[in-house]
């Protein structure tokens, strides 16, 4: 038997994804970020219903290094990055792993709309082009990207008015099924202004309570990064989160532990905001990739 | 019961009483919400396709239909015509049945044939299959670099990529889950 020739044919697409990693590391090194590593395997990850960790003994696989960078920030660290792997169980399909590669990062000192020029510079670093070419749809990256509303998205592209879609628990089913697939090809866009149940860990928009500050970036009508304003009070954080345990304990999920020293080092951090990226996707996109599997070297279900 | 995490291409299962099989399957999640089951289902009575969502917590029955060892025998008008070994019956596929896995079939080749009542509506092909390249173009010489590939075309009219090194007439492995390529076989 030769060698295996699958994984041997997915070498230009590997050479292309080690190369924009490296871009990435370079574009916020260049920007005074520091790259850290924090632990993987952890007590506690934030709960939230819809996210299901790994056990890993009697700890967990992090399912976003979110909890170990903030307590860096409120120990004063003021731009921080990471590149890390994150696990997520049950998540299998043309663009998700279960075991996947993240990319955040995080500013002291501001709110998210910084986050939304970072983005935009970030594609620009990895894209000299300002537009690049993906499933046959040419997609202009020239700035600035659009920004839509969740309000504005539902009022345009859905048949159910936002309010109702919340009433009804069926925010993320029209965002999946009605919203996406009607958001422009040609132009990355950010949705903005989440409703504020539907952002376990951001700050709420000053003046209107209703909305939280919370963006998504889709480009492609693919979901590529989810950005907040955190949330800095420890008293409305705990309350969130014990809403979001009592939501998975109605749903017959497992009880989450609190992941208490996050909890009581919050009440340090600065305003401050963050935003997790998944390279994997990114990697699609810029390297012309259909699914998730063509651009990492093994999936699940070829070990 | 299968829960949603089961639900995959090709699964079986009960839907409003009739045995399903899933043709297609996506799994969709907004980063923060709930996930989505996305299905293309087919009757596996009727042939009727149709699309459907499910939503985590939803469960299923697995259709529990019987399977036999047979034989494929041969293709003719009235289609793709297998035999039972124990018992010598025959039965008959029809080619929209077989979809893709007609391109797997050799003379002779053991198969598991999906039974309801005395109808075959479902075939599962052994996981590999050897089967001879007809046509692929001629070998570059110096073209040494691993992971190049190129069209080829199988003694079945199936086509498929393979790499550079394979040439007509050499047989080949191929994975009949995914259609693609494995490794040459040593005569």
């Amino acid at each position: 038997m030769e060698g295996n020739w699958q994984l041997a044919r997915k070498r230009p697409m590997l050479e292309k994804r080690a190369r924009i990693v490296q871009a990435i590391r370079a574009f916020f090194i260049a920007r005074q970020f520091l790259e850290v590593e924090t632990p993987q395997r952890i007590p506690a990850n934030a709960p939230e219903l819809h996210i299901d960790a790994i056990a890993s003994g009697d700890w967990f696989l992090q399912t976003s290094p979110e909890l170990c960078m903030k307590r860096l920030l409120a120990a004063g660290y003021e731009k921080l990055f990471q590149i890390c792997r994150c696990w997520r169980d049950g998540e299998r399909g043309n663009r998700h792993l279960p075991e996947y590669t993240m990319l955040e990062w995080y500013r002291a000192g501001t709110d998210y709309q910084l986050l939304l020029t970072d983005c935009e510079e970030l594609l620009a670093a990895l894209c000299a082009a300002s537009q690049l070419k993906w499933q046959g749809q040419t997609i202009d990256l020239r700035r600035p990207w659009p920004r839509l509303k969740i309000a504005e998205a539902f009022a345009r592209f859905s048949d159910t008015p936002l309010t109702e879609a919340l009433k009804e628990g069926r925010f993320d089913e029209i965002i999946s099924l009605q919203i996406e697939p009607q958001l422009p090809a040609d132009r990355p866009v950010f949705l903005t202004e989440y409703p504020s149940q539907h952002a376990a860990l951001a700050r709420k928009k000053p003046g209107d309570p209703a909305v939280a500050e919370r963006f998504e970036l889709y480009i492609g009508k693919m979901e590529l990064a989810n950005a907040f304003s955190e949330l800095t009070d420890p008293a409305e954080q705990r309350q969130r989160f014990s809403n979001e345990e009592q939501q998975r304990r109605v749903a017959g999920k497992p009880p989450y532990p609190s992941p208490e020293p996050f909890l009581k080092e919050l009440a340090s951090m600065p305003d401050a905001a963050g935003i997790a990226l998944g390279i994997d996707r990114l990697v699609m996109l810029l390297c012309d990739a259909e699914r998730i599997d063509q651009v990492v070297p093994f999936c699940p279900e070829d070990l | 019961m299968y829960s949603c995490s089961d639900l995959k291409k090709g699964l079986k299962l009960m839907i409003d009483g009739d045995p399903h099989v899933i043709v297609q399957f996506d799994f969709s999640k907004p980063g923060k919400g709930q996930a989505l089951y996305r299905c293309k289902l087919r009757n596996m009575i009727t042939g009727a396709l149709f699309d459907r969502t499910y939503r985590s917590g939803e469960s299923f029955a697995p259709a529990s239909l019987d399977e036999r060892d047979m034989q494929y025998l041969y293709q003719d008008e009235t289609g793709y015509v297998f035999m039972d070994q124990k018992n010598y019956e025959q039965v008959v596929l029809a080619e929209e049945t077989l979809g893709d896995d007609k391109y797997f079939l050799v003379d002779n080749m053991e198969v598991k044939i999906l039974m309801y009542g005395d109808i075959g509506i479902g075939i599962t092909l052994p996981n590999f299959v050897n089967l001879r390249v007809s046509q692929a173009d001629p070998w570059v010489k110096g073209d040494t670099a691993a992971g190049n590939n190129k069209p080829a075309a199988v003694e079945t009219g199936y086509t498929l990529q393979v790499p550079s090194f394979v040439e007509e007439g050499t047989l080949i492995q191929i994975d009949t889950r995914t259609g693609e390529y494995v490794t040459r076989v040593k005569e």
